[in-house]
């Protein structure tokens, strides 16, 4: 039967599971969205094509499905650019669809003409230029399969506005061939017997859990191994939830920020097993004491990730689930018990210190409101975040029990990311409560999305941590830049205002003691809720690897209950 | 010290920018790069000579397989394989001088292939060494023009190159044939 390029593009997404769309209509992509209309995908009609992107990877990482985004051409395109780098830059499976000119335009420098796969080459893991309708069925096959698959990313189809009008006869095809790329599943038994030889010589072994974990979903198998060889796990940003901060053998964040006890026992490590990690400079400090005593194994689908910025010893090229799969039975038990009790003296160390630390006075503290937010969600709900301190504090003090709860940007640090993030979540988890912990610059950045939340009735709770303060960078103007706070003081609007003009309820809190009750209040009203905590103007995070040190070289949390003095280590 | 690798694409369109693209972002410094058609219509070959200070042929290979085009990636570096770039040099020469190029064309097996009353263009296929060489001896005479193909390369009898990172495309090697 005879179809258009946009009936087909349609007929294609609903046979990849798609049901929900975001997107932003234009001049160039009016034929798909009008053959929309007649398909069960429901759009989201977003206020900024970055949100739209935005919303496409929130929706993926909740879901563990392919996003999808909708843009017209030229400006359209280019507002999605930040979102697609956004989710290159952490492995997020998205699939854009941009209008383009008619084909016969291209190159003229037509109405709302731009080079849109030049512009999207660099970001995306692929991208395509459909200029005649009978290329489109097999392009979206090839898209979707090369977005989830391997080391997933995003894929950019740019449409020609011709080939979505023209009519051809549409048949979906069933087989792809692509010979450029198979990614990798199993890893050599040769290799395998080397890793296994050295987690057998391991003393002082640690597991280093990244993305790659929530995204070949190896969470069972990444548990069965700590636990048959006692073998502690720290997680990078992304990987928070691969192993339940509560479980005993967890070392939560580590890193630039992460908790003392896990960067320390990374230092003093004679093997780390790092799972669908990359090996970060925010997660390794300088790479010149990182981990020296340590042997290094890497099981990695992207072999570009291997030796890139630290060398190791034994690589696993493959799929990160297959690979523990085959590894797990070819291993023995192990209780490393010495290394355990080394770790636990090092936890109590915090605990004492973070006790010591915590601050009982009148004003808001924004890790005190993110803390007590974990509390009175019982840690139950999906978390969305902006960039900067709150982001932090979110990963420090909103502990992941389970996988997929935290949407964050990491590699690319998108500030303005968790509003539209959330809202992406929202629709992949109408039952759960989103959470937004945002701060006041990064939800200015996005805030117009507000709009979206309300025109789709999102159940999304937005806590802005206001300290009037673009807080990292003043962070690190106080430590390495004499205070001198260039830019960073930032007049926000009247946060409960701006909501109440969107009917959304609001609240304004000041104090410790009003934070349960405005969390409760935004947990019995539906849909968005904008709560402002305005919160100590200069907190900073801790601890703190500054950047250029040694990962052991942390700026500690001060001690406030014994003298006001900074405590450095 | 330079290392020569080449790659079997999908005969698409873009495919050159793509990886034209990845070398700039990686900033892999690319001393020269050849593309053509090969014994299959749908498949393209390059031919890509990368300075190794600061970069190695590992990484180069690693980041082309992750060009969802790319099929096959072999380093020939040190390989019994047949490496050549063919250079045309266009050789100021006056009448009484043709002979003196002629001479030299000779001894390195150049040919001739223009004739004009104050130049002549030599044709010289060979080893990047071997064309320096040339170069070099005629440069006195003064060298007007000078372009070269690039190296390519072909690996001698069934020999194969080296696949640095095995099951980077799939866990077999890739057999194209």
């Amino acid at each position: 039967m005879k179809k258009t390029g946009a009936e087909i593009l349609c007929e294609c997404l609903v046979r990849e599971g798609v049901d929900t769309i975001f997107g932003y209509p234009g001049g160039a992509i009016m034929p798909v969205y009008d053959a929309l209309l007649e398909y069960p995908i429901h759009h989201v009609l977003t206020r900024h094509e970055q949100g739209a992107a935005h919303m496409a990877d929130g929706y993926a990482r909740a879901s563990g499905k392919v996003g999808v985004a909708f843009a017209t051409s030229g400006p359209g395109a280019t507002n999605l650019v930040t979102g697609i780098a956004t989710a290159r830059m952490d492995s997020s499976p998205i699939v854009c669809v941009t209008g383009q000119v008619h084909a016969h335009l291209i190159g003229g420098d037509a109405f709302q003409e731009t080079d849109v796969t030049g512009v999207t080459l660099p970001i995306t893991k692929h991208n395509y230029l459909v200029t005649s309708a009978d290329e489109i069925a097999l392009v979206v096959r090839e898209a979707f399969h090369i977005a989830r698959s391997g080391r997933p990313g995003p894929v950019l189809i740019d449409f020609c506005k011709n080939a979505q009008m023209e009519k051809v006869e549409f048949e979906y095809p069933e087989k792809i061939t692509l010979p450029g790329y198979k990614p990798p599943k199993h890893a050599p038994v040769s290799e395998l017997k080397k890793a296994v030889e050295l987690i057998a010589s391991a003393k002082r072994p640690v597991i280093l859990a990244g993305h790659g974990v929530l995204m070949s979903n190896s969470m069972e198998e990444l548990r069965m191994l700590a636990v048959k060889t006692q073998t502690p796990v720290s997680m990078t940003l992304l990987g928070l939830g691969a192993l339940p901060a509560s479980h005993d053998l967890s070392l939560g964040m580590m890193g630039m920020h992460g908790e003392a006890y896990a960067n320390n026992a990374i230092q003093n490590a004679d093997l780390l097993l790092a799972f669908g990690m990359r090996f970060d400079d925010r997660v390794t400090g300088t790479l010149r004491t990182y981990a020296s005593r340590a042997r290094k194994i890497q099981i990695e689908i992207d072999p570009t990730e291997v030796h890139k910025n630290v060398d190791v010893d034994v690589p696993l090229m493959g799929d990160l689930k297959a690979v523990l799969t085959d590894i797990i039975p070819m291993l023995d038990e192990y209780d490393h018990e010495k290394w355990l009790k080394q770790i636990a003296a090092w936890k109590q160390e915090t605990k004492e210190r973070s006790i010591l630390s915590w601050q009982e006075d009148d004003n808001l503290h924004a890790a005190h409101v993110i803390r007590a937010l974990w509390n009175a969600t019982s840690g139950d709900s999906i978390v969305a975040t902006g960039v900067g301190q709150h982001q932090m504090w979110a990963a420090q003090y909103y502990h992941f029990d389970e996988p997929y709860r935290l949407i964050t940007s990491g590699g690319a640090g998108t500030m303005g990311f968790g509003l539209p993030s959330g809202i992406g979540a929202w629709f992949a988890h109408k039952d759960k409560e989103i959470w937004v912990i945002d701060g006041d610059g990064s939800f200015q950045m996005s805030q117009a999305e507000l709009t979206t939340a309300v025109q789709e009735g999102a159940n999304v709770k937005i806590a802005i941590m206001n300290n009037n303060f673009l807080g990292m960078v003043r962070q690190w103007q106080e430590f390495f830049f004499d205070k001198r706070y260039a830019a960073t003081p930032i007049t926000g609007p009247d946060f409960v205002k701006l909501a109440e003009a969107h009917g959304v309820a609001a609240r304004r809190i000041t104090k410790p003691d009003e934070v349960f009750a405005a969390i409760e209040f935004a947990h019995e009203t539906p849909g968005p809720v904008v709560l402002e905590f305005q919160v100590e103007e200069e907190d900073s995070v801790y601890p703190m690897v500054p950047s250029g040190a040694a990962l052991d070289e942390m700026m500690r949390r001060p001690i406030y209950k014994s003298e006001q003095q900074q405590v450095r280590r | 010290m330079q290392q020569t690798l080449f790659a079997l694409v999908e005969n698409k369109p873009g495919v050159l920018n793509r990886v034209a693209s990845l070398f700039r972002r990686r900033n892999f410094n690319i001393e020269s790069l050849n593309v053509s058609h090969t014994e299959k219509p749908d498949i393209s070959r390059m031919t890509i000579v990368v300075d190794s200070e600061g970069v190695d042929a590992r990484k180069v290979e690693a980041n082309l397989y992750k060009l969802v085009n790319v099929i096959d990636v072999q380093d020939v570096t040190r390989q019994p394989a047949v490496a050549r770039d063919l250079a045309l040099i266009k050789v100021k020469a006056d009448p009484e001088q043709r002979g003196e190029v002629a001479n030299l064309a000779a001894i390195f097996r150049a040919n001739i292939v223009d004739v004009a009353p104050d130049s002549v263009i030599v044709e010289i296929t060979g080893t990047k060494d071997k064309i320096d060489s040339l170069v070099e001896l005629l440069r006195p005479m003064g060298v007007e023009e000078l372009v070269r193909t690039g190296l390519v390369a072909m690996m001698r009898g069934s020999e194969v190159g080296i696949r640095h990172t095995p099951g980077a495309n799939g866990n077999k090697p890739v057999n194209i044939n």
